[in-house]
C-alpha cells in the first residue's frame, strides 16, 4: 500500500524554469527511497511537493488517507535557531504543536540521547560541529514520530568520516522506528548504502528516468560498504545515472 | 585584547588632553579663547551644582526619548512585519520624518506641543526612532528562509513565528539600531533645547552652553561639552554592554571579535 502516489506532477515557478514535468511515483509505506540525480534535476522541488511547502502545477499528489500526514523535515543547511540551545531546537515542533515545555524538553531530551548528543542539550549551535548540528537537526525532524521523513542531501557538507557515521546511524533508526523516508543525495555510494529504492532523476526539465531496487543485506553495517556486492550495485546505478545524462544532453 | 581595546583610546585621550595643555600654557591662551583641560576640570567641580542638576534634566529627556524609540519602533516595524500594505503606505512617512531636519521642525513642535518637556521628547523622539524603525523592519524580513519553512511545516501561527523566529532573528538588528538611536537622541535632546532655549532651573546642559556663550564663561561652555560628551560615551557603552549580554551565546557581532 503506498503512502503516496504521484501522478503526472510538474512544477513551473514564476521565472519560467520548468523545474519538474511528468513525474509519477509511489512511495511505499516504510520504504527507504533516495532520489538521486545532479544538482539541478529538481530533487529539492519534488521534496517540497511532497512537504506541502509548494503546490504543484499539474498532476496530483495522493496520500493514503486522503490528508498528507505529519512530516520531518530536514535541510541541507542544520537549520537551527541559533538562539536556542540544543535542546531547545529539538524541543520546537513539540512547542508548536502545544506541549508545555516540561513535557517537550523531556521527550526532545530523550531524542537527543537516541541520536548520540545525551550531555550536549544545553549547548547552542554554533558550539557545535557541522555532524553534531546535523544531528540535532535529525533529532527535530524525528521528535514527533513522524510517518514520512524526508531529507533534503543532509549529509553533503560533511566530511566522509562523518558522513559514514550518520549514514549508519540514520540507517539504526529508520530499523528501529520504520518511518517512510525519501532522502535527496546527488552520491551514488550514499545512495546504494542508504536506501532499498532509487529514482534515478534528469534535468531540464526534470523528471524521473530509473527506478532501481537495491536488494541488500538488513541491517546494513561498515561490511557491507566494502563488499563486492555493494560495489556491483553501485556500478548499476552509476550506469543508470550516465545513461540519464547521455539521454538528456 | 579586552586590555588593548579599553587602553588604547585611553592613552590617546591622555595624550591628546596633555598636547592641549601644554598649548595652552606655552602660547599663553586666554581662557576665554581656548581653556585648558586643567580649568576645565576645576571648572566643572566648582559648577558641579548647576551642571549636574542641567544633566539630570537632558539625561531624563535623552532616556525617555530613547525607551519611547525603541518601543514604538518595535510595534510599528512588527506591524510593518505583519501587514504588507501598511508598511507599503507609511514607511514613506517614517522617511520624510527622518530626513527633515529637526531644527526645521522643532519650533513648530514647541507651539503645537505647548509644553517644554513634552515637546523636546518629541523632537528627540523623531531623531531617535527611525534607525529602530528600520533596522528591526530589516530584521524581521531576515528569519532564515528554511526556517520559515520549518515553521509552515509545523503549521505555526502567525504569533508563533513572530514570537519564536522573527523576534529572535531581528534582535541583533533591533540591538545595532539601539545603539545608534542611543547616540541619536541625546543629539536630538540638545539640539531641540537650542531650539526651545528656555531659561530657569529645569533647564538641561544646552542652555547652559548657550548661557555660558552670553556670558562669556568659555571654561563652563567647555565643562557642559564634555558633560555631553560623556553622557554620549557612556549611552553607547552601556548598550554595547547590553548587546554583548543578549547576544553571546549566539551572534558573530557579540562572539567573535569587533
Ligand atoms: N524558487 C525558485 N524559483 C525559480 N526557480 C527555481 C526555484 N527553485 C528552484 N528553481 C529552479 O528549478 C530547477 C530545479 O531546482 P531544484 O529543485 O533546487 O534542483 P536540485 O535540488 O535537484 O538541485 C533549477 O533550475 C532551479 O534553478
Ligand atoms: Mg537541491
Amino acid at each position: 500500500m503506498s503512502l503516496v502516489a504521484l501522478r503526472g506532477v510538474a512544477k513551473r515557478y514564476a521565472t519560467g524554469t520548468l523545474a519538474l514535468e511528468g513525474v509519477s511515483l509511489d512511495i511505499a509505506r516504510g520504504d527507504f527511497v533516495a532520489l538521486l540525480g545532479p544538482s539541478g534535476c529538481g530533487k529539492s522541488t519534488l521534496l517540497r511537493l511532497l512537504a506541502g511547502l509548494a503546490d504543484p502545477t499539474a498532476g496530483s499528489l495522493s496520500w493514503q488517507g486522503t490528508a498528507r500526514p505529519e512530516i520531518g523535515f530536514v535541510f541541507q543547511e542544520p537549520t537551527l535557531m541559533p538562539w536556542a540551545t540544543a535542546l531547545r531546537n529539538v524541543a520546537l515542533p513539540l512547542e508548536l504543536a502545544g506541549l508545555r515545555r516540561r513535557d517537550a524538553e523531556a521527550r526532545a531530551a530523550d531524542w537527543m540521547a537516541r541520536v548520540g548528543l545525551a550531555g550536549f542539550e544545553r549547548s547552542y549551535p554554533r558550539a557545535l560541529s557541522g555532524g553534531m548540528r546535523m544531528r540535532v537537526s535529525i533529532a527535530r525532524a524525528l521528535v514527533t514520530r513522524p510517518p514520512l521523513l524526508l531529507m533534503d542531501e543532509p549529509f553533503a557538507a560533511l566530511d566522509e568520516i562523518t558522513r559514514f557515521r550518520l549514514n549508519d546511524d540514520l540507517l539504526r533508526l529508520w530499523e528501529a522506528e520504520r518511518f517512510t523516508a525519501v532522502f535527496v543525495t546527488h552520491s551514488v555510494f550514499e545512495s546504494v548504502f542508504l536506501a532499498r529504492r532509487i529514482l534515478v532523476m534528469a534535468p531540464r526539465p526534470g523528471r524521473i528516468v530509473a527506478a532501481l531496487d537495491i536488494t541488500a543485506p538488513s541491517p546494513r553495517d561498515g561490511a557491507f560498504r566494502t563488499s563486492g556486492e555493494y560495489a556491483a550495485q553501485c556500478r548499476t546505478v552509476s550506469q543508470a545515472l550516465a545513461d540519464a545524462m547521455a539521454e538528456a544532453a | 585584547m579586552t586590555w588593548l581595546r579599553l587602553l588604547a583610546p585611553a592613552v590617546v585621550a591622555l595624550l591628546f588632553l596633555a598636547c592641549w595643555e601644554a598649548a595652552v600654557r606655552l602660547y599663553a591662551i586666554p581662557p576665554y579663547i581656548l581653556p585648558g583641560p586643567v580649568l576645565i576640570a576645576q571648572t566643572l567641580v566648582r559648577d558641579w551644582g548647576t551642571l549636574s542638576g542641567s544633566l539630570l534634566v537632558t539625561l531624563q529627556i535623552t532616556l525617555m526619548a530613547l525607551a519611547a524609540a525603541a518601543g514604538l519602533g518595535l510595534l510599528l516595524a512588527i506591524l510593518f512585519a505583519q501587514s504588507r500594505i501598511l508598511a507599503l503606505s507609511l514607511f514613506p512617512f517614517a522617511v520624510i520624518l527622518q530626513v527633515t531636519p529637526i531644527v526645521a521642525i522643532a519650533p513648530l513642535i514647541i507651539i503645537w506641543a505647548n509644553d517644554v518637556t513634552l515637546s523636546l521628547l518629541i523632537c528627540a523622539w523623531i531623531v531617535a526612532f527611525f534607525p529602530i524603525l528600520s533596522n528591526t523592519t530589516l530584521g524581521l524580513n531576515s528569519a532564515d528562509p528554511n526556517l520559515v519553512d520549518l515553521f509552515r511545516l509545523y503549521r505555526a501561527s502567525r504569533w508563533q513565528t513572530l514570537w519564536r523566529l522573527r523576534l529572535p532573528s531581528a534582535l541583533p538588528y533591533f540591538l545595532a539600531g539601539l545603539r545608534i538611536s542611543g547616540g541619536l537622541s541625546l543629539i536630538g535632546a540638545i539640539v531641540a533645547e537650542f531650539v526651545a532655549g528656555t531659561g530657569g532651573s529645569a533647564s538641561g546642559l544646552a542652555w547652559r552652553i548657550m548661557e555660558s556663550g552670553y556670558q562669556l564663561q568659555i571654561p563652563r561652555m567647555f565643562a557642559a561639552l564634555a558633560l555631553i560628551s560623556a553622557t554620549g560615551i557612556a549611552i553607547f557603552m552601556a548598550l554595547t554592554l547590553l548587546s554583548h549580554l543578549l547576544l553571546r551565546h549566539w551572534h558573530e557581532s557579540a562572539t567573535g571579535g569587533h
